[in-house]
């Protein structure tokens, strides 16, 4: 029988662990708490990489060339293919797939609040590639040094990944910014529209927070929210300049000083009430979720009863 | 008819199946019963637009007119579009995806096979390079007719209706024209009636296998070689080449 006693020295080793730089595997102890809080990221981190495969293949079927298409059917084949991943190493921690996908469907589990957004013309293709896989790199690369071994592994392989959408995303505005007026327009459209729900899906700032420590110290969380937003800001807005697209910022200027960009005020409320539910596409997603899970049941079952009477004895 | 003119339709031809039903297979993204199963129909929608698009180059190269193969994609309309009118039926349930799937697998597989062999090098060089490709999309779609006409009775049921309701547009996959003939004279085309047979072979093992009847239909569409379509492929076009057409000239 475990006591107190042992728990508290249970801990105290967990923690030396982590301090040192050790991997937490999947079958070392850990507190419950750090279990869940793992489960609750990964899960999430999950269904936003299936959630966010909706916006983008929401352009598959109009993408204006033959290579931007191959290019965007690729990338959307990969960000399945991250959701798998993160599905399975979530699965290390002793839940399983069908029942993080339930959370999904019936809204207990959440997604970034990013792909609640809607992709109205072709330059939110460029737009998601360049700022939300560029934020989403930013958030990653923390995290790839997490504790937790299966995600923080999980998260070396993606970033990679990650980092030819941001590039492929910023080419799309390139050619946009360089081209027509007409396209032009819709880059800066683009950009206008989603600079700030990119800005905010890192999280809301550090003061706004709760438990941030706890999860510091477990190296669950790997830096506050406004740090990496600062990075991500301080790398996005020469890449603006560059195209010739206006930050949709009034307020944006370059501190010499301290050698960071300072942005205007965040409109948090938008941030809380998309996370909540009322954003444009919230219900679209979950529907069309759902709704592939429905259609899909019979041809799972199908499977599951070919499997059964083929099973060899 | 001219040899040039014929080797043109004959790239278009086949460069047109690929694009069209690479375009049907990418409206399932996200939307697939699976995960599993949304990797794959992407992983093959990307194989197909990729030897689409290969073979649009060689058309465009073959025309000798300055077109692009963007220009071939997206600036042709339902008249000039050669797909066969198979893939351009509209996707249904999962059940008819894979039937639609599985009968044009079937027929890449073997025609391929054959196309391999053409005299014309660069047809042969990308026949062979996608029979990689086609072996394992046959192998997907083959498993999946298993498993529903072999799996619950409502899969049986759905599986069945599908074939029944695309039947009539296979007649259509072996077709032959001027085209054919011309470029048969000189051991670039390949003959469809060998193909046929083939193809015939193995849909009948494999759907007895997962315990389907064959339809019985024997009255076939045509129209594809000269492009008369169905309805459904003015709709796809128009979603698929709105872009370049709105803003005619720019570059993207
Ligand atoms: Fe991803
Ligand atoms: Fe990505
Ligand atoms: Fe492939």
């Amino acid at each position: 029988m475990q006591t107190e006693k042992d728990n508290k020295q249970a801990e105290f080793d967990f923690q030396a662990k982590i301090d040192k730089g050790d991997k937490i595997e999947p079958k070392d102890w850990m507190p419950e708490r750090y279990r869940n809080q793992l489960v609750r990221m990964m899960s999430q981190h999950a269904h936003s990489e299936i959630v966010g495969m909706l916006p983008e293949g929401n352009w598959i079927t109009r993408a204006p060339s033959l290579r931007r298409k191959a290019i965007l059917l690729a990338k959307v084949q990969d960000e399945a293919g991250h959701g798998m991943y993160l599905y399975s190493a979530a699965e290390t921690l002793g839940v399983d797939r069908t029942e993080m996908l339930k959370q999904l469907h019936t809204g207990k589990a959440k997604y970034s609040s990013i792909f609640n957004y809607p992709t109205l013309t072709w330059a939110d293709i460029g737009a998601i590639g360049w700022l939300v896989d560029g934020a989403a790199i930013m958030n990653q690369t923390a995290l790839a040094k997490g504790s937790y071994g299966p995600y923080s592994r999980a998260m070396v392989r993606i970033c990679k990944e990650e980092s030819f959408h941001n590039r492929q995303g910023y080419e799309i505005m390139c050619s946009l910014s360089f081209g027509t007026s007409e396209q032009k327009q819709m880059a800066q459209d683009a950009f206008n529209r989603w600079w700030w729900p990119a800005i905010m899906m890192l999280g809301p700032s550090d003061d706004n927070s709760p438990n941030s420590d706890e999860l510091m110290r477990w190296k669950v969380k790997m830096e506050s929210s406004d740090s990496i937003r600062r990075r991500f800001i301080d790398r996005t807005v020469p890449q603006a300049e560059f195209i010739g697209l206006t930050v949709p910022d009034p307020h944006m200027k370059f501190n010499k000083e301290t050698g960071h960009y300072e942005h205007g005020p965040i409109n948090w409320e938008e941030f809380f009430n998309v996370i909540k539910g009322n954003g444009p596409c919230n219900k679209e997603r979950v529907k069309a979720r759902n709704e592939a899970d429905k259609n899909g049941r019979w041809v799972r079952e199908a499977a599951e009863a070919y499997a059964e009477k083929h099973k060899k004895n | 008819m001219e040899n040039q003119t014929a080797l043109f339709q004959y790239c278009l031809r086949l460069a047109d199946s690929n694009l069209i039903l690479s375009h049907r297979l990418s409206e399932w993204c996200g939307h697939g019963p699976i995960l599993e199963e949304d990797i794959a129909l992407i992983n093959i929608a990307l194989d197909f637009i990729g030897h689409g698009t290969a073979l649009l180059q060689y058309a465009a190269l073959v025309e000798g007119k300055g077109r692009s193969e963007d220009d071939l994609a997206y600036m042709r309309n339902e008249r000039e579009y050669r797909n066969a009118l198979l893939v351009e039926q509209p996707n249904g349930d999962y059940a008819k995806t894979i039937a639609r799937q599985f009968l044009f697998d079937t027929f890449q597989y073997h025609f391929y096979q054959a196309l391999q062999n053409s005299k014309d090098e660069t047809l042969a060089a990308l026949a062979a390079k996608a029979l990689k490709e086609i072996t394992y999309h046959l192998r997907h779609s083959s498993q999946w007719v298993l498993r529903m006409g072999d799996g619950t009775d409502e899969s049986h049921s759905r599986i069945q209706t599908a074939f029944d309701d695309l039947w009539m547009f296979t007649g259509d996959l072996f077709d032959m024209d001027t085209t054919d003939e011309t470029l048969l004279k000189q051991g670039i085309a390949v003959d469809l009636a060998p193909v046929k047979e083939k193809w015939q072979t193995q849909v009948s093992e494999v759907l007895q296998q997962a315990t389907l009847k064959i339809p019985d239909q024997t009255f076939m569409q045509g129209g594809s070689r000269d492009g008369r379509h169905t309805e459904h492929l003015g709709y796809l076009l128009a979603e698929m080449q709105y872009l370049p057409r709105t803003y005619p000239g720019a570059k993207w």
